[in-house]
């Protein structure tokens, strides 16, 4: 495929993988000498780059003394089971079809996921774009069609357009159930914990098509650590490890930009003004494994409440707790591997999910069980902490 | 031999064959009387068209001698196909309903003789259509030497059913010597293909429409049972055989993996996947190794033989595309392993349920 196979190239790989085995060298050689023993801590935050790592098997031929923690970048795992309730009452209701991307059907409530609420007879469809859920709403005018918004910044702009669109159009009966996540306020919150042992950054690429490169300033200023934004092919990941090396191989702290062709400094001011003219932050908004983060959700504005399913629909809107047993948590901020927690893979599996993470495939936990178990069970003993 | 008059003749005809003249399939179509004998008639036993159906009998009445003549076991099957939609880009519900019931017999190493067909109609379906897939059923029986020798008819109220069900089973033989399971794989074999894998799956994701993606995918149905022989008649020791369809390669060779305690590995880059097929999985997130395929075959052979089963394939029409895509390992016991083209390994496990598109 063009424009896809190139930064898939084994051999560009081969001559960057060698530079990164250089170069995590040079950052434990400037360590002190009770820190050297210490893995060099990179989180990939996105969900995204999550999956291309395990996909194309990238820990496998890093070197050992890199260690990538999976961040809280999947929008479908981070979702907390309250809001899965909210969303399937909406759904059950007889005069609602309810539209969603389709991994979000089987992430679970703490009864049971959209998936199972279909089978039990909800009008349940699986559309690609908000636009298709506007699409039904004009065909069935008798019917509620309402849309799971779901995502970080990078599907905020479609569906702040289709709601633009919609006012447009005087749609009536199209609604949204609103759950947009951003991603700054999640990065500072892990920030301020002071359990977290994080060396630097890799930034998703998509949300920063929409953000720009700006707001991750602060880590390099305030908490003095390098940030890449970073692509999703293997190429571009293991280009941004290389960066995000030479900055700590050279003591730099920037926000660089790997995604260049993609990403601008400024972000997309389009789509941001349609963000901004539909949404507002809300005060705090619930994560499952990482729990209330202040201003860190997306809701309707007053001037488009018309088309907002929390206020049409009586919801439940019970917090609802994550499990005792689920360590996500923890996995998130990389305190633990996944293989470390008492439920995975055995209460916790893809088909029965208790926590986050193992809910999507971009999920740490469910990439390790789907691409990584065999190596997981049979190296983890011999090394621990490393795959 | 007497002489009947013509209009005696036309008369019996008239009442003999229905001359369907609806336009569209009615409740009466399934109620056992006229309505449903000239359905039966001027769609089913016109195209099908064969000795054995044409009796319409309740059952299919089948010479034993000359089925043992050809092998020393019967392989027996069935197959319901619920497809939508019921056309497509490369087939249709009735080439598919021939050509996977033909294909689940070939792979035990049996040829696929006969097959039934039993249909459920929902009310108002188009005769027109119906006709269409029949003509289709037919065309793929040719294909592959087997005859369609019984059926059924039903017709359910509208709504009760999507358009239109196809049920076939298969009778076919078991050559003699051939002993092929998903329980023989051993430590060192070699695991084939007989081509690109995904082009079913992503055709049909296409032909619904919901994408607004328009490509030149078609879907691979097709027949194996000539490949099937080909194979055979050159490595009669294949240990194992089977059409990578629901679930696609990747549920097949798991099947294989458990089934005989044994690990496979897969190389990446050996697989055989055209671009278009990669182009759609990137848009929606998807795993060509997990699509379905309507015309592929995992061989797993001795090593020894391997080169001399893969250019058997490669010279039959339906394996020209074939290629050697792993190979079993003794350990780990039950999982399959990909080699990816940057030399790691991940593993390649069963889907838990369906594939969905993944948001970002």
């Amino acid at each position: 495929m063009k424009y896809v196979d190139e930064f898939r190239d084994p051999q560009k790989a081969q001559g960057l993988l060698k530079d990164i085995h250089r170069l995590s060298q040079a950052v434990i050689d400037r360590r002190a000498a009770s820190q050297k023993e210490q893995p060099i801590k990179l989180m990939e935050v996105c969900g995204g780059h999550t999956h291309a790592i395990f996909k194309y098997g990238l820990e496998a031929i890093l070197p050992d003394a890199i260690e990538l923690i999976h961040g809280p970048g999947c929008p479908v795992c981070v979702m907390p089971k309250g809001r899965l309730d909210d969303a399937i009452a909406i759904a059950e209701h007889p005069d609602v079809i309810f539209t969603t991307f389709g991994d979000a059907m089987r992430v679970p409530g703490s009864q049971k996921s959209l998936l199972q609420a279909r089978a039990e007879g909800a009008d349940i469809r699986m559309v690609y774009s908000p636009l298709d859920a506007l699409q039904i709403a004009r065909e069935t005018p008798e019917k509620s069609v309402v849309f799971f918004a779901i995502g970080f910044e990078t599907t905020a702009p479609s569906t702040a357009l289709t709601v633009l669109q919609a006012a447009a159009e005087r749609v009536e009966n199209f609604s949204l159930f609103a759950n947009h996540v951003l991603v700054i306020p999640a990065l500072l919150a892990l920030l301020q914990n002071p359990d977290l042992q994080l060396d630097g950054f890799l930034a998703p690429g998509h949300v920063s098509t929409v953000i720009g490169t700006v707001p991750y300033q602060f880590i390099a200023d305030q908490y003095h650590k390098p940030v890449v934004v970073s692509g999703f092919e293997p190429l571009d990941i293991l280009q941004s490890i290389w960066m995000a090396l030479r900055q700590l191989a050279t003591g730099r702290r920037q926000v660089e930009n790997q995604y260049s062709r993609l990403a601008q400094p400024a972000g997309n001011p389009v789509g941001l003004k349609a963000i901004n003219q539909v949404f507002e932050v809300r005060p705090e908004f619930a994560w499952r494994g990482l729990g209330m983060i202040p201003q860190s959700g997306l809701k309707l504005r007053a001037d488009y409440a018309r088309f907002d399913a929390e206020l049409q629909f009586s919801l439940p809107n019970l917090t609802v707790p994550d499990h005792r047993a689920c360590q996500c948590g923890e996995i998130l901020k990389g305190a633990l591997k996944p293989w470390q927690c008492k439920v995975f893979g055995t209460a916790c599996r893809p088909e029965t999910p208790i926590g986050a993470c193992m809910v999507s495939s971009e999920g740490a936990c469910a990439a390790y069980y789907r691409y990584g178990r065999h190596s997981a069970a049979t190296q983890v003993p011999v090394a621990p902490g490393r795959q | 031999m007497t002489t009947q008059h013509p209009l005696f003749q036309t008369l019996q005809q008239s009442r003999r064959r229905g001359q369907l003249q609806d336009a569209a399939v009615a409740l009466a179509h399934g109620s056992g009387g006229k309505a449903m004998r000239d359905l039966i008639d001027d769609i089913f036993v016109a195209s099908f068209d064969n000795p054995v159906l044409a009796q319409l009998e309740d059952q299919a009445s089948l010479s034993l001698a000359a089925l043992t003549a050809q092998g020393d076991r019967l392989a027996l099957t069935t197959d319901s196909y619920v497809v939508d939609p019921l056309f497509f880009p490369g087939g249709d519900i009735g080439e598919l309903a021939v050509n996977g019931t033909v294909n689940d017999l070939a792979v035990s190493g049996a040829k696929p003789l006969y097959l039934t067909c039993s249909v459920i109609l929902e009310e108002g379906l188009s005769m027109e259509t119906l006709r269409r897939v029949a003509i289709s059923m037919k065309t793929a029986a040719i294909a592959a030497s087997v005859n369609i020798v019984t059926g059924d008819t039903k017709v359910v109220e509208r709504g009760s059913a999507d358009k239109l069900f196809i049920n076939t089973a298969g009778i076919g033989v078991i050559r003699q010597g051939v002993e092929m399971s998903a329980h023989n794989l051993q430590a060192g074999d070699c695991v084939l293909v007989n081509g690109a894998l995904g082009n079913h799956g992503a055709a049909i994701l296409i032909a619904r429409g919901e994408l607004a993606l328009s490509t030149s995918l078609e879907s691979d149905s097709q027949p194996l049972n000539g490949l099937v022989e080909a194979i055979l008649a050159v490595c009669p020791q294949i240990r194992a055989m089977r059409d990578a369809t629901r679930g696609g390669l990747a549920a097949v060779v798991n099947e294989f993996a458990l089934a005989s305690a044994v690990g496979v590995r897969l190389y990446e880059s050996s697989i055989p996947i055209q671009e278009e097929v990669k182009g759609v999985c990137e848009i929606l997130g998807l795993d060509p190794l997990y699509l379905a395929n309507e015309g592929k075959l995992v061989v797993v052979a001795p090593r020894s033989q391997a080169d001399l089963v893969l250019s058997a394939m490669k010279s039959h029409p339906m394996g020209s595309e074939a290629s050697m895509i792993g190979e079993v390992t003794s350990a780990p016991s039950g999982v399959v392993t990909l080699q990816t083209a940057f030399g790691a390994e991940r593993v390649i496990d069963l889907l838990v349920g369906e594939q969905f598109p993944r948001i970002c």
